[in-house]
């Protein structure tokens, strides 16, 4: 029990508070399947699915870099190839997909190595150039463009973009004492998932001004501003016990995460539309796939991770 | 027994968590695959993965009956091939050229079917190209005639064509569709039978996810 209590406290109390809230949430799903309201079919599947993605999450993050570093490649290759699925892509690439399914493992290991310079250049600038040289030797020219584009950009928001969550947790502990590098991790996918969730609840609450009925009809500016304010106000009072930040760049950091996060959200609603499918997979029930669970933070990531390195972390 | 348990062992912790990460494996109408023989399940074939996908569908304790139908000719050609089809896959090998000798080529799959067994069959024959669905072969329908009672599961696979298509040797990681239809009995009638099979099949396909080759 020791090695429990050595964690950092606010870390502690934030692994009770989820706890609390998925009890909660199991209850309410419960409630609603006894008294057979239609919301039951949603809920608990959707309820189960969180309970998975928590306790991968946690104990990731409890056991420290080396198995969380291991979950996100994990969780990489997932979102890779749910999105390598989905867009299309030509039969003569088939060596090309097998060479960005292999950049998951070359950037992860940059993080595993803790070498942040060659986790920046490597899928921007090798993989990018890789890709297109592959291409040139197996493809045909008619969809060249398409093609390359697709998988560039699935290296991109699956592997680079994620792959900052677990850079993140490279951080030195002497640089954020507060709750240490998971403190950051957990303050960044809790904010992230809680701006969905109060996004969804504003706008269901309030919602009457269409942002862009064409991308994403149920988007509301009442449920977005709603959502914004929540997410900052929640992340400021936070950011002190979780961050190094001090008050106006918590302010910032705050807001630039909820708004990052809701255009992660609507640019994947636009992939999907594009390709025609409502849920890019079945892997979460009551969730869709891995990349309907992680649009949001595929964008709030990377920006965290910058804009933390900006106002305080030397690391980075 | 044995090499029964041996071949469970194999296929439940070295194939299935292979298959979790190379092709997903999401499963739809999970409810109409039969928990107990005889049962036959039909499905259409581009890849060797359509084989494996179909064997990851079954829990451990009913994979003891759970036996592919394959081309003898193919399999069987060396004692690596023969040994791993065997004890490993479990086939029933079917000689596709016996038939002109005069001897019965389903014996084995009728034996299997009475044996409570649950036969896995392309009705195709051979893998056909990526994502198109070639004539069925009748074989199917004359075991259902000879015993009428065995209920037909259709299913649809999805993706395995870009895998691992026929030609191919290199398995590339995409995400697999499997839908299971609602199970039919023998009805009387070849032609009818075997149109119903394959509108059954095609109609699984819509229910599938979208998939787009440029």
């Amino acid at each position: 029990m020791d090695w429990i209590f050595a964690q950092p406290l606010p870390l502690l109390w934030s692994f009770a508070g989820l706890l609390a809230l998925l009890a909660a949430g199991t209850v309410a799903a419960g409630i609603a399947r006894v008294s057979g309201s239609a919301l039951a079919d949603d809920l608990g599947p959707r309820m189960q699915s969180w309970w998975l993605i928590c306790a991968l999450l946690v104990g990731a993050l409890l056991m420290g870099w080396q198995a969380f570093t291991l979950l996100f490649a994990l969780v990489s290759f997932i979102a890779l190839r749910e999105f390598i699925t989905l867009a299309p892509t030509r039969r003569e690439d088939r060596l090309v997909v097998l060479f960005v399914y292999a950049s998951v493992l070359i950037t992860y290991w940059a993080v595993w190595i803790d070498n942040f310079a060659y986790f920046l250049v490597i899928p921007p600038v090798f993989i990018f150039i890789a890709t297109a040289i592959l291409m040139a030797f197996f493809g045909r020219t008619e969809g060249f463009l398409a093609t390359a584009g697709i998988m560039q950009w699935g290296v991109i928001v699956c592997v680079f973009n994620l792959g900052h969550v677990a850079f993140l947790m490279r951080t030195p502990f002497e640089e954020v004492p507060e709750a240490g590098p998971a403190g950051l991790v957990f303050i960044l996918i809790a904010t992230t998932q809680l701006n969905d969730v109060a996004q969804y609840c504003w706008g269901k609450a309030f919602g009457r001004h269409k942002i862009s009925p064409k991308v994403s009809p149920n988007k509301t500016w009442e449920g977005a501003i709603g959502g914004f304010l929540t997410t900052a106000v929640v992340f400021v009072l936070l950011a002190p016990y979780f961050t190094p930040l001090t008050l106006w760049p918590s302010v910032f950091v705050g807001l630039l995460l909820p708004i990052a996060g809701f255009f992660g959200d609507i640019t994947m609603s636009a992939i999907k539309r594009d390709l025609g499918v409502k849920d890019t997979s079945r892997l979460l029930p009551g969730h869709g796939g891995a990349l309907d669970r992680l649009d949001s933070l595929m964008f709030t990531a990377p920006l965290f991770l910058h804009a933390l390195a900006y106002f305080s972390l030397e690391r980075f | 027994m044995i090499w029964q348990l041996f071949r469970r062992f194999i296929l439940v912790f070295i194939a299935r968590p292979f298959a979790m990460l190379v092709i997903g494996l999401d499963v739809r109408g999970r409810r109409h695959l039969p928990t107990q023989g005889p049962a036959i399940i039909a499905a259409n074939h581009n890849s060797h993965i359509d084989t494996l996908l179909l064997l990851c569908l079954f829990p451990s304790k009913t994979l003891k009956q759970v036996r592919p139908v394959a081309a003898a000719d193919h399999f069987l050609k060396t004692r690596l091939s023969t040994w791993f089809s065997r004890n490993v896959i479990g086939i029933i090998p079917v000689n596709r050229k016996g038939a002109q000798k005069g001897e019965d080529v389903l014996a084995g799959c009728k034996q299997a079917l009475e044996n409570n067994e649950i036969l896995v069959i392309f009705p195709e024959g051979s893998r056909g190209e990526a994502e198109q669905m070639g004539a069925f072969k009748s074989g199917i329908a004359r075991l259902a005639e000879a015993l009428p009672e065995t209920p037909v599961v259709p299913v649809y696979i999805q993706g395995a064509g870009r895998v691992l298509p026929r030609g191919s040797r290199i398995i590339v990681p995409f995400n697999c569709s499997a839908i299971v239809g609602a199970p039919f009995r023998w009805c009387g009638k070849k032609d009818a039978f075997m149109t119903r099979l394959r509108d059954t099949i095609e109609t699984l396909r819509a229910d599938a996810p979208p998939l787009r080759w440029l």
